[in-house]
């Protein structure tokens, strides 16, 4: 399915990181998934929160540039090749895959994985939702 | 020793007289040929024989460095293309540049005025010169190349950079003259330390040394660490390049070539002429250019002039040193940066002006530039490769722009102070 991604602009700079969660929690923001692109001065923050719209609204009033992102998450089987059988079949379409991360299911057996992918749509067809 | 004692010397009525002829020639060569001066004159009643006296002078109106980019490329030439016969350029305040014109008498005069500034400073037919200005499109390079050869001197065209080949140059060829900007003589010194050579063991005696203000400080340091006197030159594009004025073995202010260029100092803020030995904005006319005269130029330099005789016999007006700016331009590596051209490439490289900081820092003699860029939401992709081709793309249109490499930072919104809404545009670290 799609969901909003919130991503934040970050300076590598002691203190910055510590704000924006601050910033988060201030307004009881849960942040279930999370994903760094770091680069030498400045990273992107990549969150899957609670509620991204508010989340994004305490982001900017902090002083933060936000932008958000349609992006996939699909259940995967949490088990040796779980990821391979999810994602090969989006290589075999033709579907760009920008970057993805994981993160734990609370059901047993299952992990989450977010991906951006240049057609989510297709991508979603692929995948058989 | 002085080139041309005739006009060196020469009384100060006499100079008057011969400044006054000149100055009706180019105003009318103006009034005749260049459609913007010819309006300006006609917007004030005045044409060619309203000038009857020096004292006329403040009447004619003034030239600034926008009016050059509005007659960008060739609007202020007074001759034909086929009559130009060699152009130069600077830094204007946007992404063009000033385009400097050049007829075969204008270059002659240009050799002139740079023999006589070199003998000024004390050089010889005898001397080593090792031009370690930029060579190209910067007046530095020629300026003082086809000057030494007037001279009869030795002539290295070495240009920029390369230290370790200048130092090599400097031992094996016997340099007694280099000519550079006063923060690379430095650069030389402190990599001949490194090095291991000594230059006290040089034949180098002499430095002359503009393109960037320089403090008195900086020359006793200079003087320290290499043998040479250090002699301040001054020169603009728009005027000619070096040239105009440069300080005599006893450096007491820079002579002023009067016969070819002539100075005044005006109040920065209302324009009106200021006696000698008050602190103003320079202010020159060029009496003898033929292909872009310009009258009234605002240099935005701010300096003092003193027309009482030197010491070395010549009666030409001396100059302080330039003790400020009435504008926001930045000398960096010896290259003039207007933050209006940093604005311009940042404005067409992200389609929108965000907000920035210019940081200017001096390590170790080398000037260093750094620009800070905000990431706002217009600006910001979620992806890296967007965000790093950003800065790539950023740095490369700049360097392009200001013909000089800076350093590009992608910042929050919150990493560019801000006093009472305002973002402090420009922080100069360095000591001049």
């Amino acid at each position: 399915m799609k969901v909003r991604q919130v991503s934040v602009f970050v300076e590598n700079q002691p203190g910055r990181l510590v704000a924006m969660l601050q910033a988060l929690k201030a307004k009881d923001i849960n942040i279930r998934a999370l994903s760094i692109a770091e680069g030498a001065d400045f990273g992107i923050v990549r969150m899957i929160l609670s509620d991204p719209r508010l989340g994004s609204e305490a982001l900017r009033e902090a002083g933060f540039t936000v932008k958000e992102t349609t992006v996939i998450q699909k259940e995967v089987p949490d088990r040796p090749g779980g990821l391979l059988e999810t994602v090969a079949p989006l290589s075999e379409a033709g579907i760009n895959v920008e970057y993805f991360y994981a993160f734990i299911d609370p059901t047993p057996g299952k992990a989450d994985l977010i991906l951006k992918v240049s057609d989510p749509d297709r991508a979603l067809k692929v995948l058989g939702e | 020793m002085i080139w041309n004692p005739q006009y060196e010397t020469m009384p100060r009525n006499e100079l008057q007289k011969l400044q006054l002829e000149r100055l009706k020639d180019v105003v009318a060569r103006v009034y005749e040929k260049v459609p913007f001066y010819r309006q300006a004159f006609q917007e004030r009643g005045l044409t060619p024989d309203s000038i009857r006296s020096l004292a006329d002078l403040p009447k004619l109106p003034f030239t600034i460095k926008r009016d050059f980019r509005d007659n960008y490329p060739t609007g202020l030439l007074t001759v034909p293309m086929e009559q130009v016969c060699r152009v130069h350029a600077s830094s204007g305040t946007t992404g063009k540049p000033i385009i400097a014109p050049y007829t075969a008498n204008d270059l002659r005069m240009w050799t002139e005025v740079m023999a006589r500034t070199l003998t000024c400073a004390g050089m010889t037919k005898n001397d080593v010169m090792q031009n370690a200005y930029g060579y190209g499109l910067f007046t530095g390079g020629l300026g003082f190349h086809y000057g030494g050869e007037r001279v009869g001197a030795t002539v290295i065209p070495s240009s920029t950079g390369n230290t370790k080949r200048q130092l090599m140059l400097i031992e094996d060829l016997g340099t007694t003259v280099l000519v550079c900007t006063p923060s690379y003589s430095l650069i030389l010194a402190e990599a001949a330390i490194e090095m291991g050579v000594d230059l006290k063991l040089s034949k180098l005696r002499l430095g002359i040394m503009g393109a960037e203000p320089w403090s008195e400080q900086m020359r006793v340091e200079i003087e320290a660490k290499l043998p040479i006197q250090a002699i301040d030159i001054y020169g603009l594009t728009e005027v000619v390049g070096p040239g105009v004025c440069v300080e005599c073995p006893n450096k007491c202010g820079m002579h002023i070539f009067e016969d070819h260029f002539l100075p005044e100092i005006v109040d920065p803020e209302t324009g009106e002429p200021l006696p000698y030995g008050q602190r103003g904005e320079l202010v020159i006319t060029t009496l003898t250019k033929e292909a872009q005269p310009v009258i009234r130029f605002r240099t935005r330099d701010i300096v003092t002039l003193d027309p009482e005789p030197c010491v070395c016999g010549r009666t030409l007006v001396r100059m302080s040193k330039v003790t400020g700016r009435t504008d926001d331009m930045l000398i960096i590596r010896g290259v003039n940066v207007f933050p209006s051209q940093i604005e311009s490439v940042l404005l067409e490289v992200e389609g929108v002006e965000p907000h920035y900081q210019i940081i200017v820092d001096r390590e170790r003699h080398l000037d260093d530039l750094e620009i800070w860029v905000e990431v706002s939401e217009a600006v910001f992709s979620d992806e890296m490769r967007k965000m790093e081709g950003l800065q790539k793309k950023v740095k490369e249109e700049m360097e392009g722009t200001l013909g000089i490499g800076a350093r590009i930072k992608l910042v929050e919104p919150k990493s560019i102070a801000r006093t009472e809404g305002k973002a402090k545009r420009v922080v100069d670290r360095r000591e001049l």
